[in-house]
């Protein structure tokens, strides 16, 4: 009796621990080293981080970054998940090459597109081949902001857009055809089956991918110092800049537990804004 | 107005052929039944008169317009699915109101034509509700009244019994038929359950294999069936097949002799088990092995000579498992087949068509 009642604690006891210690732990110290200072609660951090130059920098890239990644990326893989739903043949093929993408590592990510878009990388030699422009051109530049911006979207794009795709095309599969079949009957277009039918049935689906991604993009950073350096300032990348070159971990702190509040905001927002209700759904 | 004319359909799935050459013409405001066993093709071929699947060759008509190449929306036509497909995310009012939406009804038409429809179909009281808070019956009403909602000159429907229980099941059917009946909707209904298809149809095309055996009134279906599937298929029980020597113009088996337009050999002889009388002698020897009281009918289950054969007694007959009876069938009810072919000699080969 009391060994079955212990059992499922036992269970779960290691599992636990594993999360106290590697996530809890580090957690709280976190919070403790971004509200002290010199030993005493404080909000200097706070105060330092909102006072640097590059704070506003980053917060305005970061957002402007999310802001434009999301929505692209929701779009291109709505696209993409439709397409692939529609293949009658070697759909798991394409599916397959589609989401090579999520086995690369931001860094390594990072990289490629670095190699791409560099002063001597392959887009400045095509570009020089079809004799569009003499000599390497620097597109991730300081003076090139846009081409910057332009870069990094991309890379993320390529980066992140499958793991969106992956949860949609999942979502997909659990809404039975007769829905889209009954609607084309009575008259709907694909556009409209698309909008009418397909679109609200898939939004826990989507729900869930948009949070996965948001709380993944306010993170962004490798893809960034990859391509930039610390020309196009991030908030993670000014964590990591206080944290390694400044030696300020307490900064650092405060950026994580920033960055921590914006996701758990943005999560909320979607929770709240892409609410289901239950009666609503299959 | 809005006939149906299929003209040898063939479908294949890869390897596998679902339709064959399968011609069907349904007249403007008919009730068809397609009834068949399971995998003869039905819903297939239901799904080609939609358009939700393309045919491998053939043309469909309705309504004297080639529809075969055009998408579902264009053949102006209505469905209701097995799974019923109410759209989850929409109020049951929205639900009917579907179809004429897509049309771009006005809004005081869409009313209108909601309120009829719901009234048909006895859904007033939930049309602002969701349908997973309805019952199996009551989604299968809202299925229906969006279908009738459009006032559809086809209505095609794939067994949208058969989720129901026994008892609503039987309700529906009798209600369906009038609110068909009532709306003259040409429709063609898809079904395994033969009595629902006698029970609706002006008539009803029985499919076997991806072909039509038989296409004809219920009570002709039932009377004269033109082969051995059809019989074994319509009817409960199913028609008793009984194999006789023939010669000289005449089948004989025990004291049972009868005449038949078959030359020497073998011929089967259908016959339904409440077209024979029982005797103490002189007609084929029937030993009882089972007797089932169904109330209306004692249904005995036995051989003769070897051969199976269920027999529809009075419910008051005093019969034992193990008595031996005599069997005097109805000469003019006999259907007789040929053992080789299966089809029934009255019929010509071009008869199923
Ligand atoms: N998409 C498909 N791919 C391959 N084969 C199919 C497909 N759809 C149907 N078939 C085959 O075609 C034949 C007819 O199928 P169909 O669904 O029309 O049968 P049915 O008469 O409706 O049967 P049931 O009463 O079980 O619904 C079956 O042998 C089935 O396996
Ligand atoms: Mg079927």
């Amino acid at each position: 009796m009391s060994r079955s009642r212990l059992l499922p604690y036992l269970l779960i006891g290691p599992a636990t621990v594993f999360l106290l210690a590697l996530f809890v732990a580090p957690l709280v110290q976190t919070i403790a080293l971004a509200f002290t200072h010199d030993g005493a609660a404080s909000l200097a951090n706070f105060a330092k981080m909102v006072g640097d130059l590059n704070f506003g920098l980053s917060i305005r890239n970061t957002f402007l970054l999310v802001l434009t990644v999301i929505p692209l990326q929701l779009c291109l893989a709505l696209a993409m998940a439709m397409m692939v739903q529609k293949l009658e043949k070697g759909r798991d093929l394409v599916l397959w090459i589609l989401i090579i993408p999520l086995g690369a590592s931001d860094l390594a990510a990072g990289l490629v597109w670095l190699s791409i878009l560099q002063d001597r990388g392959y887009f400045n030699t095509v570009l020089n081949m079809l004799g569009l422009v003499d000599g390497p051109v620097n597109w991730l530049s300081y003076e090139t902001p846009v081409s910057l911006f332009v870069g990094v979207v991309l890379a993320e794009l390529w980066r992140a857009t499958a793991i969106v795709l992956v949860i949609l095309i999942a979502g997909l599969q659990l809404i039975p055809k007769e829905y889209a079949e009954a609607a084309e009957i009575f008259g709907a277009d694909a556009w409209t089956r698309f909008r009418r039918i397909t679109l609200p049935l898939l939004k826990p689906s989507i729900q869930s991918a948009l949070i996965l991604r948001t709380v993944l993009a306010f993170e962004v950073f490798a893809v960034v110092y990859a391509l930039s350096g610390r020309n196009f300032p991030v908030l993670v990348g000014e964590a990591y800049a206080w944290q390694h070159g400044n030696q300020n971990n307490g900064v650092a702190a405060a950026y994580a537990i920033l960055v921590m509040a914006i996701s758990l905001a943005a999560t909320v927002v979607y929770i709240k804004a892409l609410a289901t209700r239950p009666e609503t759904q299959p | 107005m809005a006939g149906i004319t299929i003209d040898r359909i063939e479908k294949r799935f890869g390897a596998v052929a679902a339709l064959r050459e399968l011609s069907l013409e349904v007249a403007d405001g008919e009730f068809i039944a397609l009834l068949g066993p399971s995998g003869c093709g039905k819903t297939t071929l239901l799904r080609i008169i939609a358009g939700l699947e393309q045919q491998t060759a053939g043309r469909i008509r309705i309504g004297g317009r080639d529809v075969s190449a055009l998408p579902p929306r264009e053949r102006g036509l209505a469905m209701v699915f097995q799974n019923y497909a109410v759209f989850p995310h929409m109020t049951v009012y929205e639900n009917v109101a579907f179809g004429l939406r897509m049309k771009g009804a006005s809004d005081a038409d869409v009313k209108t034509q909601v309120e009829r429809a719901s009234g048909l179909l006895h859904i007033e009281p939930y049309l602002e509700r969701y349908p997973a808070k309805l019952s199996g019956g009551q989604r299968q009403r809202v299925a229906v009244a969006r279908a009738l909602a459009v006032q559809p000159a086809v209505l095609l429907m794939d067994e949208p019994l058969s989720n129901l229980d026994a008892l609503l099941r039987l309700e529906m059917r009798s209600e369906l038929k009038s609110v068909l009946a009532a709306s003259g909707a040409t429709t063609v209904y898809v079904t395994h359950d033969q009595t629902e298809a006698m029970g609706l149809a002006d008539r009803v095309a029985v499919m076997h294999e991806g072909v039509i055996e038989q296409i004809d009134r219920p009570q002709a279906l039932y009377e004269r069936p033109a082969t051995r599937f059809v019989g074994g298929f319509v009817g409960s029980p199913p028609m008793n097949f009984i194999d006789m020597p023939v010669s000289g113009g005449a089948a004989r088996l025990g004291a049972f002799s009868s005449p038949v337009a078959a030359g020497d050999g073998l011929v089967t002889a259908g016959i339904r088990a409440e077209d024979i009388a029982i005797s103490d002698s002189g007609g084929l020897p029937f030993d009882v092995v089972v007797c089932e009281p169904l109330g209306a009918t004692l249904l005995l289950t036995g051989r003769i000579e070897g051969q199976l054969a269920r027999v529809a007694a009075r419910p008051d007959a005093r019969v034992r498992p193990g008595d031996r009876l005599s069997l005097s069938p109805a000469l003019d009810r006999i259907v007789w087949i040929d053992p080789q072919s299966g089809r029934s000699l009255g019929a010509s080969p071009g008869a199923a068509a």
